[in-house]
C-alpha cells in the first residue's frame, strides 16, 4: 500500500517493562493496523512474550504507553484487557486441562453477554475445526498438542477481539501440524482479523506477515516490511543467533 | 453380628455425618482452590450461622426462618471476611494468608465470647427431629434422614453450578490456573468473591445441619467442624471439590462405623481413633485418597 499510513489500531509508544531488577523491554514501539499480520521475531529472552503479557494487561510497563484504538490500555488488568478486544493465545497455548473442549470455548466467550450468539459461534468453530467438535465433550487436557493449539486459538476468537496476541503458536508441533496452524492464521486474516504474531519459526512468520518487527535483549533492533526482511538482512542476523530450542 | 435393621439404620448415621463432612470440606476446599489459601477462620461461619439461629429463635422465628437466616449470615459473613482481611492481603504468602485466618478466627471467638456469652446456649430444633420412621422393620431417625437429604441435595445443586453456569465454569477454570483464567476474561475479584459467597453458603448448610444434631452453641462451636472439614478435604485431596465430598463421606462412616464397634472403653476416644487412621493413611498417601497432587498457588 501507498500513500497515507491508515492510524494504527494498536500503538505502543516507547515501554520499558522490568521483572524486579532485571529489565526486560527498554523503549520498545511498534504499531498494528486494522487488519495486519505483524510478526515479532527474535532469539530466546529478547522479550517476546514480556511484550505480549504486557499488552495483554498481566505486566504493567514502567514507563510508556499503550493505545488501542485512541484509548490508552498500559495499566489495566487482563480481564479488562480482554473487554477492551485484546485476546491472547498464551506461549505453551495453556488450555484448561480440566476442562472440556466445549467449556474452554465457553470460557473464551466470559466477557461477552449475548448469549445466543455465542452459541451458534462455538457451532461455527466446531465446523471450522472438526476435531474439536468430535472431542467437544473430552476434557481439554487429552487433546494432542496441535488440538490444543486449535482450542486456545479458538477460545481466544470467542472473546471476538479486535487484536489477538498469539506467542509461538507453532512451538513443538509436529511439521504438519505447524503447517496447520499456520493456514488457520493465514485463514483468520481473510476473516479480516488482526494477529500479533510471536514465532521462532522466522520462515513462516515472514511468509504470513505483513510486516515484523526484531527484538533482541530487550530492544527493538530492526522493523520493516516482512518481504524485505525476508531476504538478506535478518536471515544474517538470525544465522548468528542460537536457535537452540 | 449386627441385625439388618441396626445396619440400615447405621448407614443413614454415616451418609448424615458423611453429608455434613462433605459439605464442610467442599466449603473450605473452594476456597482453597481458587485462592490456594486455607481458611481457618471458615468454622466461625458455622458459628456464626447458629448464633444467627438463636437470635432469631429468641424472637420467635418458626425454625424454617432460622435456618435460612443462618445459612444468609454465613454467606455474608463469608463474603465481609475476604473484603476485610484477606483482600488487603492478595497476593501475599501462604503462611501470611494461614495466619491471618487464625487471627480472623480468634478475633471473632473473643467477640463472640465479649457480645454474647463464653457458656454454651441451647438452641432450639423442632421435636420432630428425635423421631424415628418406620421403613418396613427398619427405624430410621428423622435428623439423620433431613441430614442425608439436605446434604445430597445440596451436593447435587452445587454440582450442576459448577457444570452449567458461566460461573462455575469460570471457578473451575480459576481454580486450574488463576493467571491464564484472568487472560481469557475472568474477573478475580468476582471469582473469588464467588468462591467466598459458596464457601459460606456451605458453611451455613452444614452449620444448620450440625446445630441440628448438637442443639448448643458456644464461642468455640466452629472448632470441630473446622477441623473435620479439614481432615475430610486432606483426605481427599486440598483443592479436589470431588475428593473433598469423596472424603467428606469416607470420614462420615470411619466415624460412625468406629463408634459402632469401638470396645465400651475406647469409646469416648473414637473421633482421636479416626484421626490416627486418616493420618496412617496420608503417612502412605500424601496426595490424599482420592487426589493427585496439587501444587501450591501463588
Ligand atoms: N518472571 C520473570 N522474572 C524475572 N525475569 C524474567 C521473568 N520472565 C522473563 N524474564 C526475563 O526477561 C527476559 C525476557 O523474557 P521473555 O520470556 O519475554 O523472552 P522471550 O523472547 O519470550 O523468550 P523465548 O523465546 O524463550 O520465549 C529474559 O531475560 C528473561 O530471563
Ligand atoms: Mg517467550
Amino acid at each position: 500500500m501507498t500513500g497515507q499510513p491508515p492510524r494504527p489500531l494498536l500503538s505502543v509508544d516507547e515501554i520499558t517493562v522490568a521483572y524486579g531488577p532485571v529489565t526486560a523491554l527498554h523503549g520498545v514501539s511498534l504499531q498494528v493496523s486494522e487488519g495486519e499480520i505483524v510478526a515479532v521475531l527474535g532469539p530466546n529472552g529478547a522479550g517476546k512474550t514480556t511484550l505480549l503479557r504486557t499488552l495483554a494487561g498481566a505486566l504493567r510497563p514502567r514507563h510508556g504507553q499503550i493505545w488501542l484504538d485512541g484509548k490508552r490500555l498500559d495499566g489495566i488488568v487482563p480481564e479488562e484487557a480482554v473487554r477492551r478486544g485484546i485476546a491472547t493465545v498464551p506461549e505453551g497455548r495453556l488450555v484448561f486441562p480440566g476442562l472440556t473442549v466445549e467449556e474452554n470455548l465457553q470460557l473464551g466467550a466470559i466477557s461477552r453477554r449475548d448469549r445466543q450468539a455465542i452459541r451458534a459461534e462455538i457451532d461455527e468453530l466446531f465446523s471450522m475445526f472438526p476435531i474439536l467438535g468430535e472431542r467437544r465433550a473430552q476434557p481439554a487436557g487429552t487433546l494432542s498438542g496441535g488440538e490444543q493449539q486449535q482450542l486456545s486459538i479458538g477460545r481466544a476468537l470467542m472473546a471476538r477481539p479486535r487484536v489477538m496476541l498469539l506467542d509461538e503458536p507453532s512451538l513443538g508441533l509436529a511439521p504438519i501440524i505447524v503447517g496447520q496452524i499456520f493456514a488457520l492464521l493465514r485463514d483468520l486474516r481473510g476473516r479480516g482479523a488482526t494477529l500479533l504474531l510471536v514465532e521462532q519459526n522466522v520462515h513462516k512468520a515472514l511468509e504470513i506477515a505483513d510486516r515484523a518487527y526484531v527484538l533482541s535483549v530487550g530492544r527493538v533492533v530492526t522493523s520493516g516490511p516482512a518481504r524485505t526482511l525476508a531476504t538478506g538482512e535478518l536471515e544474517r542476523m538470525y544465522l548468528g543467533m542460537s536457535r537452540a530450542r | 453380628m449386627v441385625s439388618p435393621s441396626e445396619f440400615a439404620q447405621q448407614l443413614v448415621n454415616a451418609l448424615s455425618l458423611g453429608s455434613i463432612y462433605a459439605l464442610l470440606a467442599l466449603g473450605l476446599s473452594m476456597v482453597y482452590g481458587v485462592l490456594g489459601m486455607l481458611n481457618f477462620a471458615f468454622g466461625e461461619l458455622v458459628t456464626i450461622t447458629a448464633y444467627t439461629m438463636l437470635f432469631l429463635a429468641n424472637h420467635g422465628a418458626p425454625f424454617p426462618v432460622m435456618a435460612i437466616g443462618g445459612v444468609f449470615a454465613a454467606v455474608i459473613a463469608s463474603i465481609l471476611m475476604e473484603l476485610v482481611a484477606f483482600r488487603p492481603l492478595r497476593g501475599a504468602s501462604f503462611v501470611t494468608l494461614l495466619f491471618t485466618s487464625f487471627a480472623v478466627a480468634e478475633l471473632l471467638q473473643n467477640v463472640f465470647r465479649q457480645a454474647i456469652s463464653s457458656r454454651p446456649k441451647g438452641v432450639p430444633v423442632p421435636s420432630l427431629f428425635d423421631n424415628a420412621v418406620r421403613v418396613g422393620s427398619v427405624r430410621i431417625g428423622v435428623l439423620p434422614l433431613i441430614t442425608a437429604g439436605v446434604g445430597a441435595t445440596a451436593l447435587v445443586l452445587l454440582t450442576l453450578f459448577m457444570r452449567r453456569s458461566r460461573s462455575g465454569i469460570a471457578m473451575r477454570a480459576a481454580s486450574q490456573d488463576f493467571a491464564t483464567a484472568r487472560l481469557v476474561g475472568v474477573r478475580a475479584n468476582r471469582v473469588i468473591s464467588l468462591a467466598f459467597a459458596i464457601s459460606g453458603l456451605l458453611a451455613g448448610i452444614a452449620g444448620v445441619l450440625w446445630i441440628s444434631r448438637t442443639t448448643a452453641v458456644q464461642p468455640t462451636t466452629g472448632f470441630v467442624p473446622i477441623l473435620e472439614a479439614f481432615i475430610a478435604s486432606v483426605i481427599g485431596g486440598l483443592g479436589n471439590l470431588r475428593g473433598a465430598v469423596a472424603g467428606g463421606f469416607f470420614l462420615g462412616a470411619l466415624e460412625v462405623f468406629l463408634q459402632a464397634t469401638l470396645p465400651g472403653k475406647i469409646l469416648p476416644f473414637a473421633q482421636a481413633v479416626a484421626l490416627l487412621i486418616v493420618v496412617a493413611i496420608l503417612y502412605v498417601r500424601p496426595q490424599g485418597l482420592f487426589g493427585r497432587r496439587v501444587e501450591a498457588k501463588v
